[in-house]
């Protein structure tokens, strides 16, 4: 008989290998690739936030933006080269341009994000070129969407059953996540009367954090498990609280210099609870082969077996 | 190209001596993995990994013993080649999987991705390794080493449609002698992963050795993943864009 999918208890009915891991664990460390999670989606947000900026007058706001979207994709794009295991060979990822490898749709990405940043910065810093700055700062507008969602589909593209399954929810997790993290970046070091867009950015990015992380661990049944119990539960409990507090804040901050600080810092504080939570639920999903066995067996048993069709 | 090669590993005649095991680490000079006592089974190199690439499953049943030479599966559609971003991974002439040692950066990404929990990075040489079906032997004109050292044949090398023939008709054989429980693992192209270059004829559930029931390659839902992203990445810009309209 197929057992439905959505059981919130789950089938201790499934046969492994002395309880041994089917898949392999995420080899990724922390604290790098959850902190280049939050730096790369915070640059990119802060990117599209100083193109918005650019275009509608906000000078201010969006030196501030371009400040910290030059800083999360430099930060970033170091910590993921110390996450390599031969981080000597790091300009391998340039050799070639895989659109099958979403670590290489990545990498060419955050290139583009850390070139055209590093422009940006460069012009407003030294005032040469601000032409150049300027176009700089509108086209990492267009690479800066891009680096705030790519890494959902980088973990999504996974075995882990908590990650595969999240496929839909993961990029807008981590968006609202990114625009959130900016939003708080840049309110941070934007003179307040000219910060209202970042408050707004801040408010909006966490409403949609917390909305798209409810619904995924909602849709995900047994598999979305990882994401309520332990130590990953933990950190997704807490990013929810963080989160919320800090863009219910950012709506009310206003002008005043207290409640902008403590806004910002519990939405950052959110974010990197987030990423950290995700990679310690694809951990722990990889692990028990319970969340491997269990849909397999069910599709199976229903007389779906998967298949790769036009392949 | 050359024909497709691949595995067939019978494991009904296995008899767990890890002779594969031993040919494997001596000729590819794969590096010792630990010497841990599981005290599970006879089973003491536990899963296939980046030194174990070949791996002798022991599993304790009333009244009988099943063991199986588990290896890397060569698949059809191979997560770990789709994902990898330098193009260490790359499909050989005989079309298998091999890693490039030489331009493997251990990123990482394979290593989640495989379905099947076959491919690892090494730690202190921070590149990852696995099975290459012996790809300097077969262009020697050689076997690859687990097979030749096969005692039982339980491990044969081949042609895949050879073996395919060959595996089917050693099925019909077992259940016409009763083994009803005999079925074949990986080797139907209709399968989520296209069919493995490594097939195994096993006498219970997958899952019971350690390998996946229904393994999918993950890259086949690429298209669907980068659709959703595309998505949140237009509602991040238009979010963006709300927040800066309206009054100054």
């Amino acid at each position: 008989m197929p057992r439905r999918r959505d059981e919130m208890v789950p089938d201790a009915e499934f046969r492994s290998y002395y309880g041994q891991p089917v898949i392999k664990q995420p080899i990724w460390h922390e604290p790098h690739m959850p902190t280049y999670l939050y730096l790369g989606g915070m640059s990119g947000a802060a990117s599209a936030m100083a193109a918005a900026a650019r275009l509608t007058g906000r000078d201010r706001l969006e030196l501030a933006a371009r400040m910290a979207a030059f800083a999360g994709g430099t930060a970033g794009a170091a910590f993921l080269v110390a996450e390599l295991g031969r981080p000597m060979r790091f300009l391998n990822m340039m050799r070639v341009f895989k659109p099958s490898s979403p670590m290489s749709v990545g990498s060419w990405t955050l290139a583009a994000q850390g070139g055209l940043t590093s422009v940006a910065v460069g012009s407003a810093v030294t005032g040469v070129l601000p032409a150049v700055g300027d176009a700089a700062t509108l086209a990492s507008g267009l690479s800066g969407v891009a680096m705030a969602t790519y890494t959902a589909v980088l973990l999504a593209d996974t075995a882990v059953p908590a990650w595969h399954e999240a496929l839909r929810e993961l990029p807008f997790l981590f968006a609202g996540s990114a625009l959130a993290s900016a939003g708080a970046a840049v309110m941070l070091t934007t003179p307040r009367a000219q910060a209202g867009p970042a408050r707004a950015a801040a408010a909006a990015g966490a409403m949609a954090e917390v909305v798209a992380g409810g619904l995924m661990e909602r849709r995900l049944g047994l598999v979305g498990e990882p994401y309520r119990q332990g130590r990953a539960g933990r950190l997704m409990r807490a990013s929810r609280v963080l989160t919320l507090g800090g863009g219910l804040l950012a709506t009310v901050a206003g002008r005043s210099r207290a409640l902008t600080a403590l806004s910002g810092l519990a939405i950052t504080a959110g974010a990197l609870c987030t990423r950290f939570g995700v990679l310690e639920a694809g951990r722990v999903s990889a692990k028990d082969p319970r969340y491997t066995v269990v849909p397999q067996r069910e599709r199976v048993d229903a007389g779906r077996p998967a298949s790769v069709p036009g392949r | 190209m050359a024909e497709r090669m691949g595995f067939f590993t019978d494991t009904t005649i296995c008899i767990g001596c890890k002779a594969c095991e031993v040919a494997c680490k001596e000729w590819n000079d794969v590096p010792d993995d630990g010497f841990v006592f599981r005290a599970t089974s006879y089973d003491n190199t536990g899963a296939l990994g980046a030194s174990t690439w070949r791996h002798v499953a022991f599993v304790e049943q009333d009244g009988r013993w099943l063991m199986m030479s588990d290896v890397c599966k060569h698949c059809t559609h191979a997560a770990c080649l789709d994902v990898c971003p330098t193009g260490a991974l790359f499909r050989t002439e005989f079309d298998t999987v091999v890693v490039q040692s030489d331009v493997c950066n251990g990123c990482g990404y394979c290593v989640p991705a495989c379905p099947y929990g076959v491919i690892d990075r090494r730690q202190d040489d921070g590149r990852a390794w696995k099975c290459t079906l012996c790809y300097d032997r077969l262009r020697g004109g050689m076997e690859p080493a687990c097979a030749k050292a096969c005692p039982t044949k339980s491990i044969q090398f081949g042609p895949l449609d050879e073996l395919r023939e060959r595996a089917e008709a050693r099925v019909e054989r077992l259940h016409a002698e009763g083994v009803t429980e005999a079925r074949l693992y990986g080797e139907n192209p209709d399968n989520g992963v296209g069919g493995t270059g490594a097939f195994f004829l096993l006498l219970d559930e997958p899952e019971t050795y350690g390998l996946p029931p229904d393994p999918v390659v993950t890259t086949r839902d690429l298209p669907a993943m980068w659709r959703w992203a595309g998505g949140a990445a237009l509602a991040l810009a238009a979010g963006v864009a709300a927040c800066f309209l309206g009054r100054r």
